[in-house]
């Protein structure tokens, strides 16, 4: 089981264009990872080449040893669900998009859902809070709340890994903390394995027990976050110049942004 | 049995039977009444010029609206669903350019007389050919790339119209006539065989669309996530597209260019019964049989003894009822 997710060597990007070096990295099962580092970094790349949304120039995704590339988008889609950063919603209810998550599970022929079908997708509506919303149209929902549908469509897939493209970063922060505490449940209650990009390295510190940390399409580092968010590591992937300190609450570190001004200050009294 | 069935039941079951007073009605009015009440007896009695009427000419005619009304509509709502894009309908891809095209080159060479099949054929061929353009031009690196598929389709039809206006201004005046009569869409069909073939057709394309109703599920929500969803996007795109434009391709190389009812009736079954594409399906190729049932009874009645080109009506009395439903539907949502 510590071999879950494999990423062997895998290379993928656009032609003519960029395109990742060869990233290796293996998390165990259970894992809440994050894939953090500036824009361009390659972080929405390496989701996609996961995710199978483009085409891989080498290596291999492996979960559970099996190699995704040689499923069945069926197969697939029941081993690993996706939640993408602007989900496209059509013109659905909240419940008929939904529901839509067990098309994976659809026998040939089969025409309408199945009462399994129906419970299972109250069962994650109400998981996520979103079952008094199920008959609203997806269009009036917020943008926290289409978030959580979404977040729900995706577990009623039953996946063993759910894959996140910044699933916080156009919400406040009410919604932001909803929906990461939401994940950690998932995660220590249901083993569910997340592995998702997040920008704000302070969430990525406080809720994933692994950071993949990108510079250049290539791994820069990964490890805890406290082996990851250093203020070294930062400065060479950021370069931005900042402090790390632990929180004193969780104890995980936390990340301070260093002004112009502070840092005349600061130079001021050292010298 | 979920609420959500047994309403998409009492919808198609209601409008089957909004269908079948149509045709009734239909078969019963022109320029011979002929009773209702006496239809039965008149069949059953097998000869007079009143059976004649009816099997020969008005029961034929109704068969042939259901039947291209029927595709046009289904070919809509598919079309409207692979591209993601409430402006497409069958025409909008450039099928009835091509089409029109294959028939105006026939018309004005003279091949007219080379049989009675000739002009479908034409048009079928011209069909086939702006289909096959527009696919592998919408190809791009293996992929197909829906966005230049529909633009090269908008781009083929301005081409294939500009063509036809070439060709008829320097055309004499009895083949102009007929261009411009074939091009406003009749469904006066004297042949049986082509009716045959366009009811196999639409029947057919009703079936095998329904193979794909889960895809067009998946579809309204893009390409990728129908992909993340399990579902061969790519494939089913491309196979839809094909049905769809083969249905269209037929239903104009027969019926002529008869527009709007692709655009409008998958829009309103929209409007009544949602978005699911296992009663959209069902519901568009109804209504757009029941659609072109009524209007060819106007056609054939509100200038008696004389008929209208089918075309004017679908798109005058469509286009204004599509309006009114779309204001009262502005209003209503506004209120609540």
């Amino acid at each position: 089981m510590d071999n879950f997710i494999k990423i062997d060597n895998l290379s993928c990007g656009y032609a003519g264009a960029f395109s990742l070096g060869n990233i290796n990295f293996t998390l165990p099962k259970g894992t809440f990872a994050g894939i953090i580092g500036p824009n361009g970094s390659g972080k929405t790349t390496l989701f996609r080449g996961i995710a199978g949304d483009i085409p891989l120039k080498s290596g291999s995704v492996n979960l559970n040893d099996a190699n995704l590339s040689h499923l069945t988008n069926k197969q697939r889609a029941q081993k690993m669900a996706i939640v993408s950063q602007f989900p496209d919603i059509g013109d659905l209810t909240v419940e008929d998009y939904i529901l839509l998550g067990r098309l994976p599970y659809r026998k040939p022929f089969q025409f309408f859902e199945s009462e399994d079908d129906y419970s299972i997708a109250e069962k994650y509506m109400r998981l996520t809070n979103t079952y008094h919303l199920k008959d609203k149209p997806m269009r009036q929902l917020s943008g926290g709340e289409q978030q959580l549908a979404a977040i729900a469509q995706a577990l009623t897939q039953e996946p063993e890994l759910l894959l996140l493209d910044e699933p916080t970063s156009h919400l406040d922060i009410t919604h932001q903390v909803q929906v990461l505490n939401l994940l950690q449940r998932l995660n220590h209650e249901m083993g569910l394995t997340v592995l998702m990009i997040i920008h704000d390295l302070n969430l990525a510190s406080e809720y994933c027990d692994y950071l993949l940390m990108m510079k250049n399409g290539n791994l820069h580092c990964q490890g805890t976050p406290f082996d990851v968010l250093t203020y070294q590591n930062i400065e060479q992937v950021y370069g931005t110049l900042v402090i790390t300190q632990i929180n004193p609450n969780s104890g995980k570190p936390a990340v301070f942004l260093v002004s112009e001004r502070m840092r005349q200050k600061v130079n001021q009294q050292n010298g | 049995m979920k609420k959500k069935y047994l309403s998409w039941l009492f919808f198609s079951l209601t409008l089957l039977a909004a269908l079948i007073i149509a045709v009734i009605y239909s078969v019963s009015v022109g320029e011979v009444k002929i009773s209702i009440s006496d239809i039965p007896s008149i069949l059953s009695s097998g000869d007079g010029m009143d059976y004649f009427i009816l099997t020969k000419i008005r029961i034929p005619r109704v068969i042939l609206a259901i039947a291209v009304g029927g595709s046009l509509g289904l070919t809509g709502a598919i079309l409207q669903g692979i591209y993601r894009n409430p402006l497409v309908e069958p025409y909008t891809l450039g099928i009835s350019g091509g089409a029109s095209m294959g028939v105006t080159l026939v018309v004005i060479f003279g091949l007219y007389d080379a049989g009675m099949y000739a002009l479908p054929l034409a048009g079928f061929v011209g069909a086939l050919l702006t289909i096959f353009l527009v696919y592998t031009l919408g190809m791009k690196r293996g992929n197909l790339d829906i966005n230049r598929m529909l633009l090269i389709g908008v781009m083929i039809s301005f081409v294939t119209s500009s063509i036809i206006m070439f060709l008829m201004s320097v055309s004499t005046t009895d083949k102009l006539h007929g261009i411009v009569f074939w091009v406003m869409g009749s469904l006066d069909e004297p042949n049986t065989n082509l009716i045959r073939v366009i009811i196999s057709i639409s029947i057919i394309g009703l079936i095998a669309s329904y193979l794909f109703a889960r895809p067009l599920n998946a579809l309204q929500l893009g390409q990728a996530k129908a992909t993340h969803l399990g579902i061969n996007a790519s494939t089913s795109i491309q196979i839809l597209f094909v049905i769809a434009s083969l249905m269209a391709g037929a239903c104009v190389s027969v019926a002529g260019v008869i527009g709007f009812v692709g655009l409008i009736i998958p829009h309103m079954a929209r409007q009544i019964v949602g978005t699911d594409y296992r009663i959209l399906l069902l519901s568009s190729f109804l209504g757009g049989g029941l659609f072109l049932v009524l209007s060819d009874i106007i056609a054939r009645t509100i200038i008696a003894p004389s008929e209208l080109p089918i075309g004017v009506i679908t798109g005058m009395v469509g286009g204004v009822v599509f309006m009114v439903v779309l204001s009262n539907i502005r209003r209503k949502s506004k209120l609540s």
